[in-house]
């Protein structure tokens, strides 16, 4: 079957042309027409070409371009969607940043060049870019950037010229239709019979329709700088034709072409990045894969939110421009000048995910001082003595033997159907011996685990799941109703028995009970296990908390994940045979990691209130434990239900040592009322993200000490004060807190904070201090009563952001080579004693116009005020010169928001110290929805905005 | 220095006329009325004098002075808007003239945010261009005219500075201050909207201090225009409430809503317009815009160009008008 041209009306002919004045963001001087001969045509066919050319502009500034970046639009667009690019390239080129000369081409029949009167299909286009970049006579560098069918052909220039090929850059596109796949719903409506023309050509249906895919709306002058070149039907025929030549069968007369690109691609070795937008109807994310999967050096990035308009959705430009000042001009910026040869091939690019190259594992794993994950799952797996107890529906006590065998039994009954090192496995499954049996079976055959936390709320949890692409997917029955519901991808696993229709119904292929028979049989015909994966490789997708925006998923090394195993090990003194209650769930998945026996306490894991004091009794006697761990909003429960405790659970809760309450910040008093439910145990809290999971810890007796040097430390101060006159006004500078060194030999930093102890033994914390703007510019010092953001390096700080190459590169602070230091994104200072306070999150910092003001500190201070309960201290009005706003929870909560008395205001003034403009009430502060602990600051300022700007009152 | 201080029997020109000449300047001032400053040299006088009577005491007035600050102008809510042209930009217009002319090398013009407002709410932003085509009201519109041609007058052996200062108060206030507190005292006295607006003010020594610093920046910041504020805005309910807490009456107790406000204002105008009478219609569009939308500025430009800092916190400057209204034992 032949699809395409036949069906088109015939197109016109039409010679190319400016662009009218006035559009937005488009500047006349890049304009140019030029006249091209098409190759291969009798008596040399020319055809008129627009493109747009920030040549000219770079002459002008006396810059000698390192290259050119050759941008290629898709359908139904024109070089009108690159004005960013050369806008920002240019502004970049006119500081002293290496200057990139863009070029953005019409294609022919499309925008402003031509109408050629002739079907062009891919290969012709293909072949008309070469003919036009030899008509500019185009060398040196040459970085290929596309969109959409754009996309195929600026690869397809890519593939054939290699020589001068120094990068490819590609917006959402794809290379390849996998035979049997449907084509997205969208393009075949658009192809349907009677379709095609009407929709493409007779009416402007499907520019409107791409047009309207923007995230948000375009303004309507951006949506009339796109519809420019296509006002008549006459001048939307290359429209139709791009349509018309999308290969949707075997036999489309495109299919070779296309096939050959998709395969030159694989031998594409120049740095390449690929920026995404997910929410794209048309080129979804199965497409990204594809693309990885050919390009697997490839750096990409998914702006969440954005979409087939990326280039209107996210600032790609500036994204572009960093890029190619890392990966193609290089770290050593001295070659500036045209440099061909020597930037194509191998070039080193900055930000690698993994630093540390490994070829003989055990030695990796003996230099780095850990063992693999299941390395304890080896060595006693004769034992008999108890790996597990599971607590649902009756304590149920799992040996190390037993357990072990799970394991190789589920490992190879995955190998059996077909999971591979490297495919990812998404765990929606309770805590349980189950997940526990079923995770170490994963990460032992190399598969990568994707764990998403269900706090994420089923939105979240569903942008998590499609964005981490998980090859398989392994729930109980909530979790795999979702996937089918909600159309996660991936092949289904269940851990339980499901009867065949329902099975079939929610497209479960397997159950665990299946995986372990196959994997049983499989070890008795002695196919062994694969080899076990390195400690370079990627072994656990982890997903942010969703509280500081999007979910993100943090990708963990299998080295990564055993340091951290060892850093519990360290800080807690878990090891073999210690008994373990794993009621938080990152760490509580360790246990077998460690040789610790573990219990996961009766409670439902998505809300931790459900926890209650009898629980974690039965499930210390179960084991003996010794060690207890717990998220806040458990702890909250089991404090609340601790009347219900018998004497025998008194008991049992008397054996443990050590308790830790970690996942959100817990104040002293609830830490006090655990400990006293446990009398012979130190009260432990750990600051930590998921990005790097145990950074310092402080106990209870730590968390008093600071109290205590605090209280020490304002003592000193008023006496200070008694001395000075206070001058008539508040010119009491809050930077001068923040920057000037502590004169005072106090121990606290009059900026407040929570002190969250010292670095645990194997991680180090920097501070990179703020300047006046707020930002971390300074160099990572430990000098202490200096503010600034928060720093860490340690060997289990994740590896890398999945699919975030700009947020990874965000987060990374350079330093010496091999180590890797993250940015937490929190700000903070180190104390003399070393220890560490936080003193709220960088977005939230104030800047007002005499400095920075972090906000723990003002919000301490406010809720020693007996009639409030809590309060988030934020900034309103443009950063530099910001006011500084007191939100609050009163005692008794408000029915509604409202300005603060004159009395409630004035005596908060009194507290903070520095100039507070207003001080606001509402019923409740906006809380993050995992922890409810973490106020979101940064939309308490917007509503504080409106309501302070004369706005309705409102909620928060 | 010799300084020419015009309409210095206003409550701003007055403390301009006293700082200054404290600070050990020579200043003459000049408005119809005495002045008041001690230590000072009143000329009595016009600038709306017509000009066939070449510049009259005004001539006088700039005869020897190195820097003119010009404060004389109509400030009212409502009026008859050819008294507006006449004396902000037309009396501008004639002093700028007569100060060039005598060789007067220093220009203050002290001009007024509402130059540069639209209406809307205004949230840390630095001083924008007068712009007279977007002004509200005659005074905002003839001061922005002014402002312009004050400014286009500026010359290397002439430097002009343009300072605004936003809601000048203080004790002794008959304006603002006294007003609110009257009607207050009498239960007139509605909250516009929530009460919730930031608004920015300028406690009137603060607003004579940066008077006179851009005096003494003159030469080196000629040709800009600086908002002049305490730097301290706060929401206008507590801002009344300082202001009748001094005064020892009650504060407002009562809201109207903004937009009700807004519509009420444009009728009263509407007919005090039309009603004869020289008296202050007790609520305009714009006095209803004023008091139900933010406004506070960046200060940053004006603190660091003209070296400046306010003297007097918010709080020590209710503490002032509360000694002020205290009655004497």
């Amino acid at each position: 079957m032949r699809v395409g041209p036949r069906r088109l009306p015939v197109a016109i002919s039409d010679p190319a042309a400016l662009p009218p004045l006035g559009l937005p963001g488009l500047n006349p001087v890049w304009s140019r027409l030029i006249e091209v001969t098409e190759s291969g045509s009798a008596g040399g066919v020319t055809h008129g070409w627009h493109l747009l050319d920030n040549g000219p502009e770079l002459d002008a500034l006396g810059v000698i371009p390192v290259g050119t970046i050759l941008c290629v639009h898709g359908n139904p667009t024109w070089s009108y969607l690159w004005r960013t690019l050369l806008a920002s390239a240019t502004e970049a080129a006119a500081s002293g940043a290496p200057a990139w000369r863009v070029i953005a081409v019409d294609q022919l029949d499309m925008g402003f060049s031509a109408r050629t009167g002739r079907f062009r299909p891919l290969a012709r286009r293909v072949q008309d870019l070469a003919d036009l970049t030899d008509a500019l006579e185009l060398a040196g560098s040459v970085i290929t950037l596309g969109h959409d069918w754009g996309g195929v052909v600026s690869l397809g220039w890519a593939v054939d010229h290699p020589e001068l090929l120094a990068g490819v850059m590609l917006l959402n596109t794809a290379v390849h239709q996998p035979a049997g796949d449907p084509i997205p719903a969208p393009l075949r409506l658009a192809l349907g019979r009677g379709i095609l023309g009407p929709a493409t050509i007779a009416t402007p249906a499907f520019l409107a329709t791409t047009l309207a895919l923007a995230h948000p709306p375009l303004s309507a002058a951006v949506k009339r700088g796109y519809r420019a070149p296509y006002r008549t039907s006459a001048r939307r025929g290359g429209i139709g034709g791009f349509v018309a030549d999308i290969p949707v069968a075997l036999a489309h007369e495109s299919r070779a072409e296309l096939d050959r690109i998709a395969e030159g691609v694989r031998s594409v070795t120049v740095p390449t990045l690929l920026l995404w937008g997910p929410r794209d109807p048309i080129f979804s994310d199965r497409y990204l894969d594809d693309l990885v999967e050919r390009m697997p050096h490839a750096r990409v990035h998914r702006f969440e939110g954005a979409g087939h308009m990326l280039a209107e959705d996210a600032d790609y430009a500036a994204a572009a421009l960093l890029w190619l000042g890392d990966a193609v001009v290089g770290v050593p910026l001295e070659s500036s000048g045209p440099v061909s040869g020597a930037v194509s091939g191998s070039v080193s690019v900055s930000v690698e995910p993994s630093e540390t190259a490994v070829s003989g594992n055990l030695a990796a794993w003996a230099a780095a001082g850990t063992h693999p994950l299941w390395h304890y799952l080896d060595e006693l797996q004769a034992s008999d003595d108890t790996a597990l107890v599971d607590m649902q529906p009756a304590p149920r006590a799992v040996s190390w033997r037993l357990l072990s065998l799970r394991v190789r039994q589920i490992a190879a009954g995955l190998v059996h159907i077909g999971v591979k090192p490297g495919d990812r496995v998404s765990l929606l499954v309770p805590p349980s011996a189950d997940l526990t049996a079923v995770l170490y079976a994963c990460v032992r055959i190399g598969a990568i685990v994707v764990v998403a936390d269900a706090g994420l709320g089923l939105a979240g949890l569903t942008r998590a799941v499609r964005g981490a692409r998980p090859d398989f997917i392994i729930g109980a029955a909530p979790g795999l109703l979702a996937a089918r519901a909600l159309g996660w991808p991936g092949r289904k696993i269940s851990v339980a028995g499901f009867p065949a229709p329902m099975a079939r119904l929610i497209g479960v292929e397997h159950t665990l009970a299946e995986l372990i028979s196959l994997g049983q049989a499989r070890l008795i015909a002695g196919d062994g296990l694969p080899p076990e994966p390195a400690p370079s490789d990627a072994a656990a997708v982890l997903f942010t908390s969703g509280s500081t925006g999007p979910a993100k998923g943090v990708v963990y090394t299998h080295g990564q994940l055993s340091a951290v195993s060892r850093a519990l090990s360290l800080q807690y003194g878990v090891g073999v045979g210690t008994g373990l209650v794993a009621g938080f769930a990152p760490f509580a998945l360790l246990g077998p990691a460690l040789g610790a026996r573990s219990v996961t306490p009766d409670m439902d894991v998505t809300a931790p209130k459900t926890l209650t004091a009898s629980a974690v009794a039965s499930a210390v006697a179960a084991i003996d434990a010794t060690v207890v761990f717990l998220s806040p909003a458990a702890l909250v429960n089991v404090i609340a239900t601790a009347d219900a405790l018998t004497p025998a659970d008194h008991a049992a809760l008397a054996g443990v040592q050590r308790f830790l309450s970690a996942g959100a910040p817990i104040s002293e008093s609830l830490l006090a009322q655990a400990a006293a439910l446990m009398p012979e145990a130190t009260a432990h809290t750990p600051y930590g993200m998921t990005e790097g999971l145990l950074m310092a810890d402080i106990t209870l007796e730590g968390i008093r000490a600071a109290a205590a040097s605090v209280a020490q430390s304002k003592a000193v101060q008023a006496v200070a004060h008694d001395g000075e006159s206070v001058p008539a006004n508040l010119t009491a500078n809050p930077a001068a807190h923040l920057t000037a060194h502590s004169t005072a030999h106090s121990t606290a930093h009059p900026a407040g904070g929570v002190c969250v102890g010292g670095s645990t033994a194997t991680t180090r914390i920097r501070i990179s201090a703020l300047d006046a703007s707020g930002a971390s510019v300074g160099d990572l010092s430990e000098e202490p009563d200096v503010t600034g953001e928060i720093v860490v390096s340690a060997p289990h700080v994740k590896d890398h952001y999945d699919r975030l190459w700009l947020t990874e590169r965000g987060s990374r602070r350079g330093g010496v080579s091999g180590e890797r230091w993250h940015r937490t994104g929190d700000v903070g200072h180190l104390d003399s004693a070393g220890r560490l306070w936080v003193e709220g999150r960088m977005p939230h910092v104030i800047v007002a116009a005499d400095g920075v003001v972090t906000p723990v500190g003002p919000e301490q201070r406010i809720e020693t005020l007996p009639d409030v309960s809590r309060a988030a201290f934020v900034g309103v009005g443009p950063l530099g010169t910001q006011q500084q706003v007191a939100v609050l929870e009163t005692v008794p909560p408000a029915r509604r928001a409202h300005r603060a008395p004159e009395a409630l205001a004035a005596a908060v003034r009194s507290m903070v110290g520095t100039p507070v403009a207003a001080v606001l009430v509402v019923p409740s502060l906006p809380t993050d929805i995992r922890h409810n602990s973490k106020i979101d600051r940064s939309r308490l300022s917007r509503w504080a905005t409106g309501i302070l700007s004369g706005g309705r009152w409102v909620k928060p | 220095m010799r300084v020419l201080v015009t309409g210095a029997s206003g409550f701003l020109g007055r403390a301009v006329a006293a700082r200054i000449s404290a600070a050990g300047h020579e200043v003459r001032t000049f408005q119809r009325r005495p002045s008041g400053v001690p230590g000072v040299e009143d000329v009595h006088g016009s600038i709306t004098t017509p000009a066939d009577t070449p510049y009259a005491g005004l001539a006088y007035a700039v005869s020897g002075m190195h820097a003119v600050v010009h404060l004389a102008a109509k400030v009212s809510l409502t009026g008859d808007p050819a008294a507006f042209e006449a004396v902000n930009v037309g009396g501008t217009r004639t002093v700028v003239q007569a100060a060039a002319d005598a060789g007067v090398s220093r220009f203050v013009y002290v001009s007024s945010p509402s130059v540069a407002h639209a209406g809307r709410s205004i949230m840390g932003s630095d001083a924008l261009p007068a712009a007279p085509g977007q002004a509200r009201g005659d005074y905002a519109r003839t001061k922005a005219r002014a402002e312009l041609l004050a400014l286009a007058a500026d010359a290397p052996e002439f430097s002009v500075v343009a300072v605004r200062p936003h809601l000048v108060w203080g004790p002794g206030d008959t304006q603002l201050i006294d007003r609110i507190v009257d009607r207050a005292r009498h239960g007139r006295l509605p909250l516009l909207g929530h009460g919730a607006a930031l608004i920015d003010t300028t406690y009137v020594d603060n607003a004579a201090s940066a008077i006179h610093a851009a005096l003494d920046a003159a030469e080196r910041v000629h040709g800009q225009s600086y908002v002049i504020t305490n730097g301290e805005p706060r929401p206008i309910a507590e801002l009344l409430a300082g202001i009748c807490g001094a005064a020892n009456v009650p504060a407002p107790a009562w809201r109207v809503p903004a937009s009700a406000a807004r519509a009420a204002g444009s009728l009263i105008e509407a007919i005090w317009r039309a009603r004869p009478g020289t008296d202050e219609p007790p609520m305009t569009r714009f006095l209803a815009e004023q008091l139900s939308t933010a406004h506070w500025f960046d200060q940053r430009r004006t603190r660091a160009d003209l070296a400046w800092t306010p003297e007097v916190s918010l709080d020590e400057g209710f503490a002032r008008l509360a000694a002020h209204y205290r009655p004497v034992a």
